[in-house]
């Protein structure tokens, strides 16, 4: 068995990692000056039910966008279904706040499309209709539009997986495609797809980017106003708690599904998916639906990127490009690996130990996803000015030495919020692929002497390659991305692409600010294309010849 | 195909070059704090718009400026929590409100300079020398040059006229700049009668309030509300823009000078403190100087088609062609004191 010693450390590391969710926490006990008070006369239900909206939108068209598509391309063949394959994961590239921006710049009231109109029809304002992008509805379509890969890849990786035994004993019982899909297939991947969904409606709780842009009041909109506008920290942890009764049933809907029943393969028995060859109509309706979803969620917006980021061409200052890229891409791959080895020593020690306090501590831990990036970033500041304050006091007492600040405003500070925020993605990830693996493996190799690191080494980390892969690449697109705690954890002269993407958007200069937003979709691209690939090839027995 | 680490080994080496290279980062980013002459800056003013002139200030003085840019309220966070070791030499913000929260909080300090006293307006500083404004903009009407007669226009109180029922355009309540407006009608008229303007006006928008200034301008033009409330620049800024399209919406506005047989038009500021606990306080109130000094409100003026806060700097020729105005004598303090009340006020009159 594992050494005590080895599991008091790793429910040590969760508890550290909890930290700033805790600290937001804390200060919920004192009076708020009655902020509180006034925002339970005035903008409390609106918060509540806009993010519900959002939530119930944004669930329902992701799983139309994810579950489908991914259904369609890997049971079927038709035109281009190869190449959507793996295009369907693009959008996962684009961060929500850029398709916003891009969506806006096009579509609104003043862009070139109703501008478009109203020259060819020589109309006027109000003398048509237009759907109103900045609403509920226009943010519900944007979220929906860049999240729903990771229903899809969860998804089609469940059903690359479902024995064929299954869907043939479906269709002997005379079961047609539809049913086979609806009644077997379907619920066999639920879990994986409720998986899938539960980090859109995360993602989508932390939004920060489109719904302030589009003007909704949500919880995230909330608590920055609560905090920063009222100067309120006490009233927006009380926010932040109610927002956290919203994430704490997410998390027990998706382990209540999952725990009723175990998904483990129980047959070794694997065959080529048979791929039904689709023709006339039902060929071209798969593929129109297949290929909306990457069109509306990357190529669109990625060229009208280009252009601007062409038509702009003379006001960027691109010497500065290499430096913001390189600053970019070393915070996503150092916070990718450390994700990537938690997340592992996390999930397994969870899995050799699933004890109420070890499984208690990870579920605090998998909170950090759900929370917005500012609140996580201030939730890190208070720690670390604590530790760095008390290191200098000790220091001047007993030397007469000032040590100033020395994790504070250093990119160890904003590592571990990335760490906190996005930690849970990997360890998910991990957790799906571990629990695939038969514990009867642990046996055979506990059998044959190997001690716990032995195990893992030796059995899991060879198995779980995809996996680890797809976590730490999830995490990688993830901080490339993540804006709010950069901006306000970053040591001095430091940028990176998101946040020059930002300053520019910021100032109402969407088309200079194309350039840069064009380079964190472009970085984001090939690890996007990688972890699709890599799950293409995870079907067990992939490749047996039949 | 298969995609996966190579080997444990090469996995274990990257891990490896990875600690090797934050560690490298790190004592890199440590021996930066203990070079020479430097200055570090906290500022609400991003990048682009502050770079240059800190460039030009580095050139001149040898003196290294440290930035970190961010919204105000994020940074005066950062400054609090961060505590007596904090490294913030300058808090710079667009906005008074939040230098004057940043006064009550306690993170600045009182500064005695005669470059700035004689330079800078009394209304345009603190009562205690916490904090300076460096640039000034006002808040303004402007309207559709078809549809609406100037003559129709007069004060922001006349807003709530029903007669604009659907045509006005004004963005968030969140932003700072509507706050400063409102914080200001609260000092004139009390917390009340502001409510009161705040629904009328809420009742005359013909939309949510959503996006920024541009946006509102550029609504105008397109017909879709006859009036919106802007900051100058924006305005400035679009004339001057580079593409036709910017430039033939700010064309289809003029600009009016709300409440000029009154109190006169609001007046907002940039500006600046000397952080409590700055480590290089000299440096510091050498930067502040250097800011109203003749370069750098030129710069401001020009570049920015801010109004600089000394008169013996011409204005840019976008500014110039709108005519003289008269501003509120308010003391700017009064926007930061009544910020609360106005938030709330806000709220409570469904201004979203």
């Amino acid at each position: 068995m594992v050494k005590h010693g080895a599991i008091i450390a790793i429910i040590a590391l969760c508890l550290l990692l909890s930290i700033p969710v805790l600290t937001v926490f804390s200060s919920i006990g004192a009076g708020s000056d009655g902020v509180w008070a006034h925002l339970v006369d005035t903008l409390l239900w609106d918060y509540i039910g806009q993010s519900l909206m959002l939530m119930t939108g944004v669930g329902l068209l992701v799983l139309v966008l994810g579950v489908a598509p991914a259904w369609l391309v890997t049971m079927n063949r038709f035109p281009g279904s190869r190449l959507l394959e793996w295009a369907l994961v693009l959008p996962l590239a684009m961060p929500a706040y850029i398709i916003a921006y891009t969506y806006t710049g096009m579509l609104d009231v003043t862009g070139p499309v109703q501008g478009f109109i109203r020259d060819t029809f020589d109309l006027r304002f109000g003398d048509y209709w237009f759907p109103q992008i900045r609403s509920l509805g226009g943010a519900i379509t944007m979220l929906s539009l860049v999240l729903y890969p990771y229903v899809y890849l969860l998804s089609r990786m469940a059903f690359i997986e479902q024995s064929v035994c299954v869907l043939e004993v479906s269709r002997t019982l005379g079961a047609g495609p539809w049913r086979a899909f609806t009644r077997v297939a379907v619920p066999l991947a639920r879990p994986a797809i409720i998986a899938g969904l539960a980090l859109v409606l995360m993602e989508t709780l932390a939004d920060y980017g489109t719904v302030q842009y589009f003007g909704i009041s949500t919880f995230t909109t909330g608590i920055f106003r609560t905090w920063f506008g009222m100067g309120s920290s006490t009233a927006a942890a009380q926010l932040s708690a109610v927002l956290m009764l919203f994430i704490l049933a997410l998390i027990l809907t998706e382990h209540w599904s999952r725990s009723r029943a175990r998904y483990h393969h129980t047959s070794t028995k694997y065959s080529r998916l048979p791929q039904i060859h689709l023709h006339g109509w039902r060929k071209w309706l798969a593929l129109i639906f297949c290929a909306a979803p990457v069109a509306l969620g990357f190529l669109i917006p990625f060229l009208q990127l280009a252009y601007w980021a062409w038509d702009t061409r003379h006001l960027v200052d691109f010497s500065a490009f290499s430096t913001l890229l390189f600053n970019s891409l070393r915070l996503a791959l150092t916070a990718a690996v450390i994700a990537l080895v938690l997340g592992l020593f996390i999930s397994y020690a969870k899995r050799l130990q699933p004890n109420l306090m070890m499984r208690s501590s990870v579920r605090l831990l998998g909170l950090g996803y759900a929370i917005p990036g500012t609140v996580i970033a201030v939730g890190v500041l208070i720690p670390f000015a604590w530790v760095d304050n008390s290191i200098d006091a000790w220091m001047q007492a007993q030397f007469d030495i000032s040590t100033g600040l020395i994790f504070s405003g250093t990119l160890v500070a904003l590592v571990f919020a990335y760490i906190v925020r996005f930690l849970p993605v990997a360890m998910n990830t991990v957790d799906a692929g571990l629990s695939k693996i038969r514990p009867s493996m642990d046996d055979a190799g506990r059998s044959m002497g190997m001690g716990a690191w032995q195990i893992l080494r030796r059995i899991h980390i060879p198995m779980l390659r995809g996996s680890l892969l797809t976590a730490s690449l999830l995490v990688f697109v993830d901080v490339l991305k993540e804006l709010p705690a950069t901006l306000i954890l970053r040591p001095f002269n430091f940028n990176t692409l998101a946040i020059r993407t930002y300053e520019l958007a910021n100032q109402e200069r969407l088309t200079e600010a194309a350039a840069s937003a064009l380079m964190i979709v472009l970085a984001g691209i090939i690890p996007v294309i990688i972890i699709s690939l890599s799950i293409s090839g995870s079907r067990p027995g992939h490749d047996v010849r039949t | 195909m298969r995609f996966g680490l190579q080997s444990r080994g090469s996995a274990a080496r990257s891990i490896k070059k990875v600690c090797l290279s934050s560690v490298v980062t790190l004592s890199l980013l440590a021996a930066g704090i203990v070079s020479a002459a430097e200055v570090n800056v906290y500022s609400a003013r991003q990048e682009n718009l502050i770079k240059p002139i800190l460039d030009r200030f580095s050139e001149q003085t040898g003196i290294t400026v440290n930035l970190i840019t961010g919204g105000a309220d994020e940074l005066i966070t950062r400054m609090e929590l961060e505590g007596a070791n904090s490294p913030a030499d300058i808090l710079l913000t667009v906005d008074v409100g939040r230098l004057h929260r940043a006064k009550e909080m306690g993170l600045l300090q009182p500064v005695q300079s005669d470059v700035l006293t004689s330079r800078i307006p009394e209304q345009y500083r603190d009562s205690d020398g916490q904090w300076f404004s460096v640039s000034l903009r006002s808040r303004v009407i402007v309207y559709d040059k078809e549809r609406v007669d100037p003559a129709e226009l007069s004060t922001y109180e006349a807003l709530t006229d029903p007669k604009w029922a659907g045509k006005i355009c004004i963005r968030s309540s969140s932003n700072i700049y509507n706050q400063s407006l409102t914080a200001s009608m609260v000092s004139h008229h009390g917390v009340e009668a502001t409510e009161d303007w705040a629904r009328g006006l809420v009742a005359n928008m013909a939309r949510n309030p959503q996006g920024g200034d541009r946006d509102q301008i550029a609504a105008v033009a397109v017909g879709q509300c006859e009036l919106a409330v802007v900051n100058t620049y924006y305005l400035a800024g679009m004339l001057d823009a580079t593409t036709d399209a910017e430039r033939e919406q700010a064309q289809a506005v003029a600009v009016f000078w709300p409440n000029q047989d009154g109190r006169g038009a609001h007046i907002n500021v940039s500006g600046a403190g000397v952080s409590e606990y700055a480590p290089n306080r000299a440096e510091a109130v050498q930067l502040l100087e250097y800011m109203v000094g003749d370069e750098a409100q030129a710069w401001y003026a020009e570049t920015n088609n801010e109004f600089p806060i000394r008169t013996d700097i011409p204005v840019s020729d976008t500014l110039r062609s709108w005519g003289e105005f008269k501003a509120d004598p308010l003391a700017l303090e009064q926007l930061g004191i009544h910020n609360s009340e106005a938030v709330r006020l806000m709220d409570r009159a469904g201004w979203r």
